[in-house]
């Protein structure tokens, strides 16, 4: 509960906050909040992902586009009212839709009763591997997993191409020659 | 460039000991919580924190830029090879039990050389990434 008071604390902070550096720097601190909030859920590997990528990575990324981009937010748009009203709307749709949810941490939740228990008995006599989230994420569901390096590997070639559009043309292999410029 | 000593000396410090634990969260994912995109994100921060202390020079030289690139397509070609033996034994595709006489231990086999995949194309993605921001920004 105070983890999910900080968060929507954070929350109110980066949405006021006009200076971009603060928002990227508030986002971390959002993300370290996500982190510990999965990890009171039990879900620790999700955490260290969360840690690791939310608040370290993906803060250094943005502050390297503040780099690029300058550091202050544009002025407010003057009406506010309609985007308010379909945020509001949305919100109230998702709401509406949890309330068919089964409480949480129910046992007999649907969830729990297509796969998940066969996983749970067998991944270990099948893989040899204690920690039913790597087994599952190898080997059941691999074909996702290699879907989602297929994604990693399809965004950081995008970014690359993005980023190094109007250079390469002059000298195609990096820039490993104009040194003693670093920051 | 000057930067402040404590930073520099305590980023040598610490430098070891990230890499230790990205390899720890690596290998012991199969008993702890981790694995290889967790572990690929801390190897890479590793080398964020030396560009961010010592300059990108200095990273380049731990992590060479060509090699880093060529590690984005290598992760996803060492998950979909180990994918493919399955099929070349004439099982299903991502199926590990091919990989060794005993079932369990060569699924287990499997899920290490996929997470090696994974790995390396997160690695080498993040650190891409990096150097093309900072590149950019020059």
């Amino acid at each position: 509960m105070a983890l999910m008071t900080l968060l929507a604390i954070t929350t109110i902070a980066i949405v006021r906050q006009r200076n971009l550096f603060g928002v990227v720097i508030l986002a971390g601190i959002y993300s370290f909040l996500m982190a510990s909030v999965l990890i009171v859920l039990d879900a620790v590997d999700v955490a260290m992902t969360e840690a690791s990528v939310g608040a370290g990575i993906s803060t250094v990324v943005l502050l390297g586009t503040l780099h690029l981009t300058g550091g202050l937010e544009l002025e407010r748009p003057r009406r506010a009212l309609l985007p308010l009203f379909s945020v509001a709307t949305v919100a109230a749709v998702l709401v509406w839709g949890t309330l068919s949810l089964p409480p949480f941490g129910t046992a007999d939740a649907p969830i729990h009763k297509h796969v998940a228990p066969r996983y749970l008995e067998k991944s270990v006599e099948e893989t040899n591997v204690p920690n039913v989230v790597t087994a599952v994420l190898a080997d059941y569901r691999g074909y996702d997993t290699l879907g989602e390096t297929a994604v990693i590997f399809t965004a950081g070639i995008g970014v690359m191409l993005l980023l190094r559009r109007g250079r390469g043309r002059r000298k195609p292999d990096g820039a490993a020659d104009d040194t003693g410029a670093a920051k | 460039m000057r930067f402040d000593v404590v930073i520099r000396v305590g980023t040598k410090l610490i430098l070891p000991f990230i890499l230790l634990f990205a390899l720890y969260v690596q290998l012991h994912g199969d008993y702890g919580p981790g694995g290889g995109f967790q572990a690929g994100v801390i190897a890479a921060g590793m080398v964020i924190l030396v560009a961010l202390t010592f300059g990108i020079d200095q990273a380049k030289q731990v992590a060479p830029q060509a090699l880093v690139q060529r590690m984005v397509p290598l992760g996803v070609l060492i998950f979909a090879g180990t994918g493919l033996v399955g099929m070349l034994y004439g099982q299903n595709f991502l199926d590990y039990s091919v990989l060794g006489p005993v079932a369990p231990s060569a699924r287990e086999r499997g899920i290490l050389l996929v997470e090696a995949g994974v790995l390396v194309t997160v690695s080498g993605t993040m650190l891409s990434m990096f150097y093309a921001f900072v590149e950019r920004g020059r």
